[in-house]
């Protein structure tokens, strides 16, 4: 049940990109095509669960425990650097396959805050699902990463899909690019806000 | 101007104060991260570059944050995630590889201080619009009884002004070309 209300508040409610504003970068750069919107955001996923993992462990068990809690920003960031380069190395070895449609978005991955802002997020804030305030658990902030990465995926496929058409549309010449872009995410912003208070 | 660093621009500016505030700090990791990244960069080698950006940066960041915790927590409350998110503003790595590391100490400074005055500017006056719109207030002073315009604090109000605020820019440069 947790983990369902977990799946609807990341995806929905708190989408992280329209109500949280981290990945804008990659929401406004690779979605003029759908291809590319959807290869993203599967690199994403499987950097966001891989980077939560490891951070949240990173933070219970070495930095709480040490008392170093203010090296999180720096430890988490070349964790999550290291993190995709690895990633990068074992997929070109083991899925050539795989690497060809991800490779190129992996090094980007490293700059969206995205990642390093779900990683710092779940060690930070206390969520309430069902009642019940507190921290999330190691499975749980895992789920709640990849439904955020969900979320984000979702949000960059419809972005995408509406911008193919945009690019035929009439558009005035002042807003020709990145304003009519930043409207139409507005105007998804609006929808998403219709999800609020459902968790 | 304003393609870069996205997400704190969209992701603070819910007044002019706080906007104003998320570009200071920002002013100064751009400015400390620069002058350290020019005093050292023929020391590094070329392959490990960019991590050793990214290390000098978050450790101007956690100095930064720690301070904001000490000195102004209000702020620091209101721009939470986004502090520790500058370690990932384009902007700042943006500048290291492209200026910081090919010039000298001075020169670094003083781009530092340039583009994160622009920084800042843009962020204060996307708060502006979006406080005296979504609240009815003037730099924290209300003019407007009650509330304003709710939207625009919230998330899609961010979007939709600085959209606007754009296609005005490029209006504005497209007329004096």
């Amino acid at each position: 049940m947790t983990i369902l209300l977990i799946l609807v508040f990341a995806i929905f409610v708190n989408n992280i990109v329209l109500s949280q504003f981290l990945g804008i970068c990659p929401f406004l750069g690779v979605s003029k095509q759908v291809n590319t919107a959807v290869g993203m955001s599967l690199a994403v996923t499987f950097v966001m669960a891989l980077a939560t993992c490891v951070t949240w462990m990173l933070q219970n068990y070495v930095l709480v425990p040490l008392n170093m809690v203010y090296m999180q920003t720096v430890t988490f960031i070349l964790v999550i650097a290291g993190l995709v380069q690895m990633v990068e190395i074992i997929l070109k070895k083991i899925s050539p396959a795989l690497y060809q449609s991800l490779g190129i978005f992996l090094p980007l991955i490293t700059t969206n805050c995205a990642v390093l802002g779900v990683a710092l997020m779940v060690v930070q804030k206390q969520f309430t699902f069902g009642g019940e305030t507190g921290m999330l658990n190691l499975g749980e902030s895992v789920v709640f990463a990849i439904a955020s990465a969900i979320g984000f995926g979702l949000a960059i496929t419809l972005f995408a899909a509406i911008r193919e058409q945009l690019e035929t549309s009439n558009v005035p010449k002042p807003f020709k690019g990145i304003p009519i872009a930043l409207i139409t995410a507005g105007i998804m912003a609006l929808a998403f806000m219709g999800f609020s208070g459902m968790v | 101007m304003l393609v870069l660093g996205m997400c704190p621009t969209l992701g603070t500016t819910t007044s002019a104060l706080n906007g104003m505030g998320m570009g200071l700090a920002t002013l100064v990791v751009l400015t400390l991260s620069n002058i350290v990244i020019s005093a050292v960069a023929r020391f590094i080698p070329d392959k490990v570059r960019i991590p050793s950006y990214i290390v000098i940066i978050s450790a101007f960041v956690t100095i930064i944050q720690l301070l904001m915790q000490a000195f102004l927590p209000s702020l620091y409350e209101t721009l939470g995630l986004f502090i520790p998110l500058i370690v990932v503003n384009c902007i700042v790595l943006g500048r290291a590889e492209a200026f910081a590391n090919k010039n000298t100490v001075l020169d670094s400074a003083c781009d530092g201080l340039g583009i994160g005055l622009g920084f800042t500017l843009s962020l204060t006056v996307i708060g502006l619009v979006r406080e005296i719109l979504g609240s009815g207030s003037f730099f924290g002073w209300n003019f407007l009884q009650g509330d304003g315009i709710l939207v625009f604090v919230l998330a899609p109000g961010a979007f939709l002004v600085l959209g606007l605020l754009m296609a005005l820019f490029n209006k504005l440069t497209q007329g004096r070309a």
